[in-house]
């Protein structure tokens, strides 16, 4: 089976849920994916696939899975012991569990959101100027300051800080945190952007804030948000999936979901009724 | 004691007369704070009182002089300064390297297994007595560095070699524990950028951990620069300025070594009595002086994070 194959540029894939919308391309395709914590089965047997240029919404009760899926797409699952998986997870065509994956490079190309701010103790350039001097992907100094200004442009951090970049990272709001976490994972220039619960430190405004700026970077990049918030997940996501203790319950576009769950858990779940 | 655990007892309890100890045991903190810094302002105090004489019975350039023979009047202290500095130099030369890398090592390479022995064996090495070392340097240490071409094993470099292995155990156990505060999510936050584990280390887990890490290399030379017993038998012992390329293979005598040999055969208020004290304060300034800049270091970091 070739990568070409199974990725199908043109989004014409079989296992594509919800066949509306063929324009989107498939960009993250799940395959028969477990995943254990020892013995203890965090992730059962999940298939779906993730459109590139979306904002996909993953939501369900706490501890069903949601983080451990997400890490699981850029392998931060890797750094925890005697973790084991099953089935296959496929980016742009390439499984990413195969034993010659440059995991370095898959979490470049798969960015990663953290439900806490996490910025370095550095400068706010410093922060952003991180991932592109590390990576070697900048030529010189010039060219560096020119992609830590494009991010933080992105963020809407610039225009706010761009004359206080030398300042402490960890001396912005937790709002502002964040937007620069983004704008360090957007420096990278990655396809994907994973995020896990990105608002549920922030104060509603700044949440109003990083909605808005998915919904943006939907466009050009592919977002999948883990969130406990289902007006979130109603405002700001295309498609969504409802987990159940390690299980993809269901996964459709958002308003079918919310409108017409197919299955009794999820209607419970969004309703309130259960979780 | 008893008193004053009563006293503490009290207070767990939230009644009104543990409110009425507060402004006491306040008092009492305050105290034990004051007469800390009270004591080291005594001992400085006396110090210099005992080595006024000397400075007013010698002239200034006198202390210039290369030898250091009291018998003969001669106080040179340039012997002396130069033995501790090479001896220091090659210790911190050795242990801060070794060290820092064993702390990262431990703190971010070695399986948890591998740590649980490890630490608590460092912490044990930390406590062996500086004779004992003194003593193994003598027997085992200084031929080997005897077969490496130098005339005598009691040298510099052996000296310098033992303060290591003395600066070690806390070098690597207060790196270590920096190590280990950085938050977990600074390095999940590197790693997930796509840089490497090496990258994560070298630039995200060592700059915020740097506070630590200076104060531990900072202790570890404190622990080096006043270290006596072990550095007197195995550095030759040798008032001597040591000199050219083979300056580390060369007996030498430290400041400290000097004191510990002297001070119990002199006449107590001679010129050479008074010149001890002398070596004394001088090496009391140099402690207080690393210990100045460690405070400035890790006191820049505090405040402005930010840097480059
Ligand atoms: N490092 C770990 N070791 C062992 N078990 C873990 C680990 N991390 C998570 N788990 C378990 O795996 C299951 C899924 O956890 P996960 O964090 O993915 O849930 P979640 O859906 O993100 O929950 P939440 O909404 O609370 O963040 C939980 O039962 C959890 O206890
Ligand atoms: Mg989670």
């Amino acid at each position: 089976m070739s990568a070409a194959e199974l990725v199908g540029m043109s989004g014409s894939m079989p296992e594509s849920v919800g066949s509306s919308d063929g324009a989107a391309d498939d960009l993250i395709l799940v395959q028969d994916f477990s995943f254990y914590y020892g013995a203890f089965r965090a992730l059962e047997n999940l298939n779906l696939t993730v459109r590139d240029r979306e904002v996909t919404a993953l939501i369900g009760p706490s501890g069903c899975g949601k983080s451990t899926f997400l890490r699981a797409i850029n392998r931060m699952n890797d750094t925890i012991r005697g973790v084991r998986y099953e089935g296959d997870i496929r980016v742009a065509g390439q499984s990413i569990y195969q034993a010659d994956t440059d995991v370095a490079d898959l979490r470049q190309r798969v960015g990663m959101v953290f439900q806490r701010p996490n910025p370095f103790p550095q400068s706010i350039f410093d922060n952003v100027a991180y991932g592109p001097r590390v990576l070697g992907l900048a030529g010189d100094k010039a060219d560096v300051s020119e992609r830590t200004r494009l991010a933080l442009s992105q963020v809407g951090l610039w225009e706010e800080l761009g004359d206080r970049l030398d300042r402490p990272a960890l001396a912005l709001s937790p709002g502002q945190q964040q937007r620069l976490c983004i704008a360090r994972t957007l420096a990278t220039e990655p396809r994907i952007i994973l995020m896990d619960e990105p608002c549920s430190a922030l104060d509603p405004v700044a949440t109003l804030a990083i909605e808005g700026l998915m919904r943006r970077l939907a466009e050009r990049y592919c977002i999948v948000v883990v969130t406990h918030n289902m007006q979130q997940a109603a405002r700001v996501s295309d498609r969504t999936g409802f987990f159940w203790l390690g299980r993809l319950v269901e996964f459709g576009p958002t308003n079918d979901i919310f409108t017409l769950p197919q299955e009794k858990l999820t209607e419970d779940y969004i309703t309130g009724r259960r979780g | 004691m008893d008193a004053s655990r009563a006293a503490l007892s009290r207070t767990t309890r939230p009644t009104r007369s543990g409110n009425r100890m507060e402004p006491w045991i306040e008092r009492a903190v305050r105290l034990a704070g004051l007469s800390a810094i009270f004591i080291v302002a005594l001992i400085f105090i006396f110090l210099i009182r005992l080595s006024l004489p000397a400075l007013t019975r010698i002239p200034l350039s006198a202390f210039g002089d290369l030898r250091w023979y009291p018998i003969e009047e001669r106080f040179g202290l340039v012997s002396l300064v130069v033995g501790s500095l090479l001896v220091t130099a090659v210790a911190v030369g050795i242990a801060v390297p070794l060290g820092l890398v064993t702390a990262i090592y431990l703190g971010e390479i070695a399986p948890p297994w591998l740590g649980d022995i490890l630490k608590p064996l460092i912490e044990i090495l930390a406590g062996i007595p500086s004779i004992v070392l003194g003593f193994v340097g003598w027997v085992a240490l200084a031929p080997l560095v005897q077969r490496l071409g130098a005339p005598t094993g009691l040298t510099a470099f052996t000296g310098g070699l033992i303060l290591a292995y003395m600066a070690l155990p806390t070098i690597i156990s207060i790196a270590e524990d920096a190590i280990d505060a950085v938050p977990k999510s600074y390095r999940d936050g590197s790693l997930a950028l796509g840089a490497t584990r090496w990258q994560t280390i070298y630039r995200v887990v060592l700059p915020a951990a740097r506070s630590g890490i200076v104060t531990a290399v900072m202790l570890g030379i404190g622990r080096a620069v006043g270290e006596t017993m072990a550095v007197m038998m195995v550095t030759g012992n040798a008032a001597h300025v040591p000199r050219g390329t083979s300056m580390l293979f060369q007996p030498v005598r430290t400041m400290t070594a000097t004191i510990a040999a002297e001070m119990g055969e002199v006449a107590r208020g001679g010129t050479h009595y008074h010149v001890l004290f002398l070596i004394g304060a001088l090496l009391f300034l140099i402690t207080f002086a690393i210990n100045s800049v460690a405070a400035r270091l890790v006191g820049r970091r505090r405040t402005g994070e930010g840097g480059g």
